[in-house]
């Protein structure tokens, strides 16, 4: 991954080797284009759309589909966690909830479930013992909220089982990448052409060598077998290829020379950019805990352990108790997990091993960027619900962010905040899009004070 | 037409001294502080090899360093509290009271930790205001010196083992007495009437510091409460109530509610200052008169005839004097006379006038509670530990050792184990901590429960912002432990409070906990005064026998800052930094001297003499004031501590012990001798550091009487020349005009509001993490305060005098002018101009302007040319000398950024600057983005009020608005139509730099001549 102020310096250094260079680029890209490719089909977890801030507005305005759709988004940030449709999780399968309860048990269940065993309502007793006792946590949902997520599991009702059963219609569309991820798409995709080509050519070129030389052999042990030819013929026959001719030729040492500093040059100067660089920074973490089963195989938002994510400076790493909402039942023997209730027990706090740190002089705000800017959580981070080790996926450089901010449209649409400056830019700039930094995104004092 | 006094800022710049005109020429002190430990020439600063050496071993350095990058941990909660997410702020309603000030706050803490305190505007007391002192006070929750754990004779102790003996010790003390400053929480005052029922013969005794025995005995034992914007004329015999006094956050709003003028309300109160000392409150008074200490029973008395008459002709006489006792008579319910003497003669005769008046401003019936110490009881017990007649003592938060004029009676009593048990509450092992044998600290006020009283019907709450530090108790729990009462003082508390609240209690507590305040009163009757009650011809016959010495007197005050030098206030090195609002001074204390006094006796500033009083002294250094009353000189109180901790001891010397004592009462005044010595001592003053370039257009002012006839005429706008003729500044310029078309952030400082109180500076300094440098880099001229108040001397001599007085004679007064000078106060912070001539001298580009109207300024960009602070036409850029962090010569003074402990207070969105970078003010940007940031996530524009400037916000007058410029409805933006060609002016307008920031024009209820006493 070259900084991208040095490619036209390696395309320099490669274009002196290119025989070398043309495989070496081919091979590169067969390894750039794995992540790229694997990004189609992705089904995140994590969308702005989930958030119930956004998920409200359709439920409050919408009729019976636009509650469906509403409720799905709340059930997946909520209570998928816990809950499926159709099968027992943590809790108990939701299917047929709207005939076994009225709405008039549901609402205050959902609220404040602890409050219901305390007041000693007779399904609730039996349902919280029949749990093992395991407290469901109380939500903040309003009761249209709650009345559109049992609306959704209505309609879910009997289909197909599995986590992955509803990847297909709530994942991201592989168009709704934005730019970059298409153009990596693309690029690979020509990229596998071309390598099949290549090697083809590769192929047939050392076939060809291979014939030629054994052609010539034949042809100089048949002139050999000749008696007529005279001396100077046999000197052209006999002739060897001189080495040290080469070798001691200024100009191929003169070349050898330039090419020797470039590639010193280069790689000190690549050195010298990567100071202070960890992208692709994956620390072996205190527990293996993976993304990819969680965040993908399983579709929990992001935002259900990274509590903060939508509202605060920081996306918190989630403390263990968060853990214990799930594991207090799941998995409850695995080594892993054990580590965890250890720590519980022992009062002492599991000590992560950081991998995003932004230096102290630069601030940086979750919240502006994934609850204003609706931006998502893979556009920076990577593809985290393929990671079952995180690593550091962008280079976090000034001119990283910066770039960002020069080329990203400012999410504008229905934030009241932005009405009147959409306005005076669409008058004076017209077709520019108006980016961050056309709103100011790019003065030091956005990120630095 | 406006009148054009001359301003200086100090002495030093009315005498043109040498020293003065050097720094006055060049920003910057010295030259880069290398070596500065060595002592070494000039010729070997830096030599070649030394030079190559060193970058040799930096660039090793930065290479190796850069090798690895160190592994960070992100450690979670285990169990993260509901309310807690990191990163967001959370604001919990206190309240502090040091015994000295109340204030009700907003506790702002990240992540459990208290990082900054805010005015409470729920509070009706003092709506939002927050004193320097209240706003410092955050520091003192992670002050190193506090004691952290149960001590017996100094070692550590099991808290267990403490309560046994202590208890035994106490069932056969005998008699036991409880020595406290002013208490205003019922709970705590019913904690030790629980304490005294179960050991009989216990006493509680109060007093103060800063004692109001005088005034609580003239008005049956209780301070009565003050409303000062119900007075149209104030009288102020040297109560200081914006500075020092009761309760100055409150007594400030109040005041400057009656004097903010606008084109509806043309009127303001007048307010006469009688006084010897120049006190905060003097240099706003519209007429100020220096008097002599001994000579305010008589100006009273003077007072008392005019309004009230009948008494014996007063011997004070002075014109201005009559003028003041006219008005007052002539105002009547709208009048109002306050002093703040200790004398019960002057309060009774004070008492006598107001209520002759009828004053509207004071209420009997609903008094303030803020100060109940007495004076008579505090002596007589001390005579009694003195004679071996008291078994046992408890100090809580009392520190009489130090703070009694009596302290080294006690201190010998103590020693000489006159008392059996000794058993200190106080949170440190101060002076008289040190010598009890017992030490159970009590937590900060932000690790406890508590209530306070401060005015009958109006109650605040404190709550618990952060667990325990360290292994402490609460002092309460300490006594009801002691007395056998196994309840907490939380339920203790709450049990209280369930008399108060009427309903759902469970739902009332919970709001008065949000809210922090709650109105009811839970206080039993004040007790009473040791001392009966004075009549109005006892205190006339008082006043005519008081002594009239006829040397130098000293008049002792209180500073803004350290007040009356408790352990709170001390040990923190904020307030020991904020310079003083008059002498601009820092760390310690001095001797004020009038200007003649100090030419007579050829004393220069910072010489130390000896001032002396039947045998006790004190050694400081000469401060030139001018104000200061002919004949008096002043020494604050508060310094001289020993036990106070690394940065509270040493510093200055302990004034109280030279105190009068007057039938048990403490006079804050004597006759004294000044003998001269041969030491000298310099004073780390901050006031002639910064110079500004041309003093015309810097402060303006007007009178009321100009303001009333044409506000049109009030300020002066300079015009520069172009062909066109006279033009405003901004017609000519050489850069382009910014175009703002989201925010545009400005603020607007009303001269007229602020009273130069500091609250701000601090606010400032808790805000962004601004270094402390210490008193030598003081001296150095290299303090980092973003936002400082000038304070300019003017001269009433005026050109318009040259009729009436002759030219000569005229000429010559405005030449002596500093015997008692007006005084205006300005704060000055980054102007950010719109064409700011940093911004162009930059050569790497770290301070650029922002498109919403900000100069910013880039730290990781500076490369520290100092350029922009070189072409600041306000002197207002900061350059770190240091890394005040990691640098060990900073260690005592600037602790808060070395330890763990300490640096729990810094701001986390605020960088911590290193050595070498400029800063500056930077508007609060951190502020202006959340509350932007807010803003958006609810998809809506900011309102107006949402995002404030640390200043503002914790400005106790409003003087200082902060707002968008860009919002037609906000609140800077209607005072900037509305003053606009009228007291709106830009300071250095002629140079056309367009500041955002916009000051406005001081006015002042007075005539000029009237002035000069």
């Amino acid at each position: 991954m070259n900084s991208i102020r040095l490619r036209p310096l390696s395309r320099l250094f490669l274009a002196l080797f290119l025989t070398v260079a043309t495989i070496g680029e081919s091979l590169a890209q067969a390894v750039g284009a794995a992540p790229a490719v694997s990004k189609e089909g992705v089904a995140p977890g994590a969308t702005a759309a989930a958030t119930p801030a956004t998920a409200a507005a359709p439920a409050a305005g919408g009729g019976d589909a636009a509650a469906i759709a509403a409720g799905d988004a709340l059930f997946k940030g909520n209570c998928a966690q816990c809950h499926a449709v159709n099968e027992v999780v943590v809790g108990p399968a939701l299917a047929g909830i709207s005939k076994r309860r009225p709405m008039s048990w549901i609402i205050p269940w959902v609220k404040n479930s602890s409050k219901m065993v305390a007041s000693g309502d007779e399904y609730s007793v039996k349902i919280f013992n029949q749990y093992s006792k395991q407290q469901m946590p109380s939500f903040q949902l309003s009761d249209q909220e709650i009345t559109s997520i049992v609306a959704w599991v209505t309609s879910q009702e009997g289909k197909a089982t599995g986590p992955n059963d509803n990847a297909a219609g709530t994942g991201i569309k592989p168009g709704e990448q934005g730019p970059a991820g298409g153009a990596d798409t693309a690029e690979a995709g020509a990229g596998k052409y071309m390598n099949v080509l290549l090697i083809v050519l590769v192929v047939v070129l050392i076939v060809l060598v291979v014939t030629l030389v054994i052609i010539a052999n034949i042809m100089k042990d048949v002139l050999r077998g000749r008696k007529d030819l005279d001396g100077r013929d046999r000197e052209v026959l006999e002739q060897r290829f001189d080495f040290s001719k080469i070798y001691k030729s200024t100009a191929v040492r003169a070349i050898v020379g330039v090419v020797f500093v470039l590639a010193v040059l280069y790689e000190s100067i690549q050195g010298a950019m990567g100071v202070g660089l960890t992208q692709g920074y994956q620390p072996t973490q205190p527990i293996a805990f993976s993304h990819k089963l969680h965040a993908g195989e399983h579709q929990i938002n992001c935002a259900y352990c990274h509590t903060s994510v939508y509202k605060s400076r920081s996306a918190n790493i989630p403390s263990a108790n968060i853990c214990m909402n799930c594991h207090s039942q799941i998995k409850t023997e695995s080594p892993e997990i054990k580590k965890i209730y250890r720590a519980i027990e022992r009062k002492q706090p599991i000590q992560w091993v950081r991998i995003h740190n932004l230096p102290d002089l630069a601030y940086f705000n979750h919240a502006q960027h994934t609850q204003v800017g609706g931006i998502e959580c893979q556009t920076c981070h990577g593809p985290i619900q393929n990671m079952d080790v995180v690593y550091q996926y962008s280079p976090l450089t000034m001119g990283w962010c910066i770039n960002c901010h020069r080329e990203t449209p400012l999410n504008t649409k229905g934030n009241g905040y932005y009405d009147n400056l959409v306005k005076l830019h669409d008058k004076s700039n017209g077709a520019v899009p108006f980016t961050v930094s056309s709103n100011g995104g790019t003065e030091c004092s956005k990120c630095h004070y | 037409m406006q009148e054009s006094p001359k301003y200086w800022k100090g002495i030093e710049e009315l005498e043109n001294s040498p020293e003065f005109v050097k720094n006055a020429l060049t920003e910057f002190a010295d030259f880069l502080p290398v070596k500065e430990s060595n002592g070494s020439t000039d010729a070997a600063v830096a030599p070649r090899r030394d030079f190559l050496k060193l970058m040799g071993f930096g660039i090793a350095a930065a290479t190796l360093a850069s090798c690895e990058t160190p592994i960070r941990k992100a450690i979670p909660y285990l169990n993260k509290p509901e309310e807690v997410d990191p990163g967001i702020a959370n604001f919990y309603a206190s309240t502090f009271f040091n015994g000295q000030d109340y204030n009700s706050i907003l506790v702002k803490t990240r992540e459990g930790r208290p990082i900054k305190f805010e005015g409470n505007p729920e509070s009706p007391v003092t709506r939002g205001g927050l004193s320097a002192r209240a706003q410092a006070a955050v520091l003192s929750l992670y002050d190193g010196g506090r004691l952290q754990h149960f001590a017996k004779k100094g070692a550590k102790i099991d808290k267990d083992q403490l309560d046994q003996e202590v208890r035994n010790a106490l069932a056969g003390a005998g008699r036991i007495a409880v020595v406290s400053p002013t208490i205003i929480s019922p709970s705590t005052k019913k904690v030790i009437g629980e304490f005294a029922g179960r050991f009989a013969g216990t006493e509680h005794v109060m007093y103060d510091v800063d004692s109001a025995s005088g005034l609580l005995r003239a008005n049956g034992g209780v301070v009565p409460a003050y409303d000062f914007s119900k007075a149209d004329v104030i009288v102020s015999f040297g109560a200081d109530f914006l500075g020092t006094w009761l309760s100055p956050v409150e007594y400030a709003r109040q005041y400057i509610t009656n004097r903010k003028v606008s084109k509806e309300k043309q009127t303001m109160s007048r307010h006469f200052q009688f006084e010897s000392n120049m006190s905060l409150t003097g240099s706003n008074a519209d007429v100020r008169v220096p008097l002599k200490p001994s000579e305010m029973g008589e100006a009273v008395l003077a007072v008392y005839n005019t309004v009230v008459g009948g008494g014996s002709a007063s011997s004070y006489n002075n014109k201005l004097l009559q003028t003041a006792a006219a008005e007052l008579k002539r105002a009547g319910a709208r009048g109002l006379v306050v002093s703040g003497s200790n004398d019960p003669a002057v309060q009774t005769l004070v008492a006598a006038i107001n209520q002759a008046l009828g004053s509207a401003a004071v209420d009997v019936a609903n008094p303030s509670y803020i100060r109940q110490g007495d004076d008579a009881r505090m002596s007589r017990l001390l005579r009694d530990i003195s004679n071996g007649q008291i078994g046992a003592v408890i100090f809580y938060n009392a520190n009489p050792v130090f703070d009694h004029p009596m302290g080294a009676d006690l201190a010998a009593a103590l020693k000489s184990g006159k008392v059996r048990t000794t058993i200190s509450l106080n949170d440190r092992l101060d002076e008289t901590g040190e010598l009890c044998t017992y030490a159970a600290p009590d937590h900060h006020f932000l690790e406890s429960w508590n209530d306070y009283e401060p005015k009958r019907g109006f109650l605040s709450l404190a709550q618990p912002v952060i667990t325990p530090l360290f292994a402490t108790r609460q002092a309460q729990d300490s006594l009801l432990t002691w007395a056998g009462n196994p309840t907490t003082y939380y339920n203790y508390l709450r049990n209280q409070w369930k008399a108060v609240l009427g309903g759902d209690f469970n739902k009332a507590w919970d709001k008065a906990v949000h809210d922090g305040v709650a109105t009811g009163t839970a206080t039993p009757a004040p007790i009473a005064q040791t001392a009966a009650a004075m009549d109005v011809n006892g205190a006339i016959s008082a006043i005519k026998s008081a002594p009239k010495p006829s040397g130098i007197e000293l008049a002792i005050y209180e500073k803004v800052a350290i007040g009356n030098g408790s352990n709170l206030l001390a040990n923190n090195p904020w307030l020991q930094e904020l310079p003083d609002p008059v002498t601009k001074a820092t760390w310690g204390n001095y001797v004020t001297v009038p200007r003649a006094y100090a030419a007579d006796q050829k004393w220069e500033q910072g010489d130390v003499v000896k001032v002396s009083v039947n045998g006790k002294s004190v050694e400081l250094p000469v401060l030139i004031q001018p104000g200061q009353a002919a004949g008096t000189i002043g020494i604050a109180l508060g310094y001289g501590r020993t036990k106070a901790g690394k940065v509270g001891n040493e510093l200055g010397q302990n004034v109280l012990p030279l105190v009068a004592m007057r039938n048990d009462a403490i006079i804050y005044s004597n006759a004294v001798q000044i003998t001269p010595t041969e030491a000298k001592s310099p004073i780390a003053q901050t006031q002639t550091h910064h110079t500004i370039m041309d003093r015309k257009q810097v402060v303006q002012e007007a009178t009321l009487k100009q303001y009333v006839e044409n506000p049109k005429e009030v300020t002066e706008y300079e015009k520069i020349s172009t062909p066109e003729g006279l033009a405003k500044p901004n017609k000519v310029s050489l850069w382009q005009d910014y175009e703002y078309k989201n925010h545009h952030w400005g603020m607007a400082i009303d001269l007229n509001s602020c009273i130069g109180c500091g609250s701000c500076v601090i606010g400032c300094q808790a805000e962004n993490n601004v270094a402390v440098v210490g008193k030598q880099e003081v001296i150095n001229r290299r303090e980092m305060h973003w936002l400082r108040i000038d304070r300019y001397y003017s001269s009433a001599a005026h050109k318009s005098d040259f009729e009436a007085k002759g030219k000569l004679d005229t000429y010559a007064a405005m030449e002596d002018p500093s015997e008692n000078p007006q005084v205006i106060f300005q704060p000055m912070l980054c102007q950010h101009c719109n064409h700011a001539p940093c911004e162009t001298v930059c050569p790497v580009l770290a301070t650029t302007h922002s498109s919403e109207g900000l100069n910013q300024m880039t730290y990781n960009r500076c490369v520290g040319t100092r350029y922009c602070a070189n072409n600041c036409p306000y002197k207002v850029r900061r350059f770190n000398w240091f890394s005040y962090y990691t640098n060990e010569k900073f260690e005592t003074v600037n602790g808060h950024m070395f330890t763990d402990l300490g640096r729990m207070v810094l701001n986390p969105d605020v960088t911590v600057r290193a050595r070498g970078v400029m800063e500056k003010c930077s508007f609060c940007v951190q502020r202006i983005q959340l509350g932007k940031l807010e803003a958006k996530k609810q998809k809506r524009r900011p309102q107006d009020g949402e995002v404030v400037s640390a200043c503002a916000q914790s400005c106790p007058t409003q003087a200082i608005v902060f707002g968008d410029m860009r919002d037609p409805n906000s609140r800077i933006s209607q005072i900037l139509r509305r003053e606009d060609g009228e007291r709106a002016f830009h300071v250095l307008d002629s140079i056309n730099t367009q500041p955002n920031i916009t000051y406005l024009t001081k006015i002042r209820n007075t005539e000029s001549s009237e002035f000069n006493a």
